[in-house]
């Protein structure tokens, strides 16, 4: 299982330190899943033109490209002005309609506020939904004060990310093994 | 923008002009995009030179077959091979005697209207009056870089050098100036086509906003779709012709043809395992995304756009469509994905043997009106 872990933002710390704990305990959980840490701070993305997502190059044609190839997607988003930033929306401009078909992806969210809570579920899901994802239905909301220099300092947010994360494994392999029996019944 | 000059002289009838006004029934065709893929049994792939050849190969024994029309598709990028495909429709246009010859598509947006407009007249010559042309945009634009154009310019571009090449085939001397190539000056474009004017065409994607620009600029429509529900597309024909009377032609002398997906079999069964796995795993290849088996096993739906099906699962199909679109001419593509040679030119013996005779059968002598009386009823039979 291919699966790849999105912290979805070139500004701050926080999406970052949550989605680098989201992949240690990916990998703690199932040595044998290929994870990988895609930060968007870190690669040179261009801006979605319109063309085809193979025909990009360089770090766009490589982040794109993981995305396509992921089983899931795990994508940690901050809140900027009651949504997600335009970093991680051009991630998704990047890619085709149908992109998350046959993928499951769950959600993290950092805020500075708990008022923006129901961001995650009325900004991004309904764009996940779009691109036809399996959207893991729980999502994990980490406030500020849960973090203290690079650390998840409160223990509850530790156990959701866990219980998040065996979510989103559980679902891939149930989805995988769902839609193999499916197409083995079509006969062709 | 462009000087529109006074060339408002009667357009021509297309559907006359086309001869498809005569009664024959639905025209029938096959085309290629010129892709050169392996074939997902063994992942072997023939040699560029063989897939060329292969073309030629088709375009005789559809002509054979009694297919009306063949064509081959442009595209500069990996997994094809029919970048120069006006040379490759020279060489069918020679090797062939009666039927009719054209590009699916000619990507208009990185040529140069002038030489296109050369290459075609001069394909229409070899071939003694058969060329179209069809002129499209581009679904990749992996051309763009490679032949020095900006991307940001994608609908301009097209549009201009589509008005261009039309007042090149209507004016014999052209006098034009635009964004994209230097000025025209009572410019002669030679040679003349043989046919006055050369047919050419637009390519459509499924979407209505290009079957508008069609309808708009008074020129034959050629459909494309992937796959489907055959009532999803009316909306675009619908559109095409509405904006054809907006702006004052009328829709009964426009012609349209579809495009897609084509691939006969005994049973449908039989025919979504033949064709699956080329689809499949050229669209991975070309697209970056295959299709999923929950909708390509829709295809063998009555109502689905897809023909695949045994020979008269095939014909309640195009009938269907006909009943739906009054199109005027079917083409199928059949060697997508590395189909092997031998098993296309089956297809293409089959369908001449067991599908288009059937085809005209039920469509003949109806094609003034949109709606023919013969395919409602086939229609009827295959509605339950």
């Amino acid at each position: 299982m291919k699966l790849v872990v999105i912290s979805g933002s070139n500004v701050g710390t926080k999406t970052r330190t949550v989605m680098e704990h989201v992949t240690q305990t990916v990998m703690a959980q199932n040595p044998d899943i290929e994870a990988t840490l895609i930060d968007l701070a870190e690669v040179d993305m261009v801006f979605a033109d319109g063309r085809n997502f193979t025909e990009y190059t360089g770090d766009t044609g490589r982040v794109t490209r993981a995305l396509m190839d992921a089983d899931a997607i795990i994508i940690g988003t901050p809140i900027f002005q009651a949504s997600i930033p335009a970093t991680l929306k051009n991630i998704f401009d990047l890619l085709p309609t149908g992109a998350f078909r046959d993928k499951v992806i769950a959600m993290v969210a950092t805020a500075g506020s708990a008022k923006h809570y129901l961001i995650p579920q009325q900004q991004l899901q309904p764009i996940l939904s779009y691109m036809k994802a399996q959207v893991v239905q729980p999502y994990v909301f980490v406030e500020e004060k849960d973090l203290l220099r690079n650390q998840i300092v409160n223990d509850d947010v530790i156990a959701r990310l866990d219980r998040l994360v065996e979510d989103t494994l559980v679902l891939t392999q149930t989805y995988a093994s769902i839609r193999e029996a499916k197409d083995a019944a079509y006969g062709f | 923008m462009n000087e529109s000059g006074n060339h408002q002289t009667e357009p021509t009838n297309m559907m006359e002009h086309l001869g498809f006004a005569s009664g024959q029934g639905l025209q029938f065709g096959m085309y290629s995009l010129g892709d050169h893929l392996p074939n997902p049994a063994d992942g072997s792939r023939v040699g560029a030179g063989e897939r060329i050849r292969e073309f030629i190969g088709y375009a005789q024994a559809a002509e054979d077959a009694g297919f009306d029309f063949v064509s081959v598709g442009e595209s500069h990028q990996e997994y094809f091979a029919s970048q120069a495909h006006a040379v490759i429709l020279g060489a069918i246009a020679q090797a062939t005697s009666t039927i009719r010859i054209g590009s699916t598509s000619t990507i208009l947006s990185t040529s140069d209207p002038v030489r296109v407009f050369e290459n075609f007249s001069t394909i229409d010559h070899i071939s003694a009056g058969r060329a179209e042309l069809v002129a499209g945009r581009a679904s990749r634009i992996g051309l763009f870089e490679l032949l020095g154009y900006d991307l940001r310019d994608y609908e301009e571009l097209f549009e201009e050098k589509f008005e261009l090449l039309n007042r090149i085939n209507r004016e014999e001397s052209v006098t034009w100036s635009g964004q994209f190539r230097a000025p025209l000056n009572n410019a002669e474009v030679l040679p003349r086509p043989a046919q006055d004017p050369l047919p050419i065409w637009r390519a459509v994607g499924g979407a209505p906003t290009s079957a508008i620009k069609a309808g708009l600029a008074g020129v034959p429509m050629v459909m494309a779709h992937l796959g489907g529900t055959t009532s999803s597309f009316r909306p675009t024909v619908d559109a095409y012709r509405e904006a054809a009377r907006r702006r004052g032609f009328d829709p009964a002398t426009l012609p349209i043809a579809t495009a897609g997906f084509l691939h006969v079999a005994e049973t449908s069964q039989e025919a979504l395992r033949g064709l699956y796995p080329h689809i499949n795993e050229g669209m991975k290849r070309t697209n970056g995304q295959g299709m999923p088996k929950q909708l390509f096993a829709q295809a063998v739906d009555p109502h689905s756009i897809v023909n695949l099906g045994s020979p008269q699962q095939i014909v309640e199909k195009i009938l269907h469509q006909h009943e739906v679109f009054g199109h005027q001419r079917y083409i199928g593509q059949i060697d997508f994905g590395g189909m092997p040679y031998d098993k296309v030119m089956k297809q293409i013996e089959t369908l001449g043997s067991e599908v288009i005779p059937a085809v005209k059968k039920y469509t003949a002598s109806s094609e003034n009106s949109h709606q023919s009386s013969a395919s409602s009823q086939s229609a009827e039979e295959v509605s339950r």
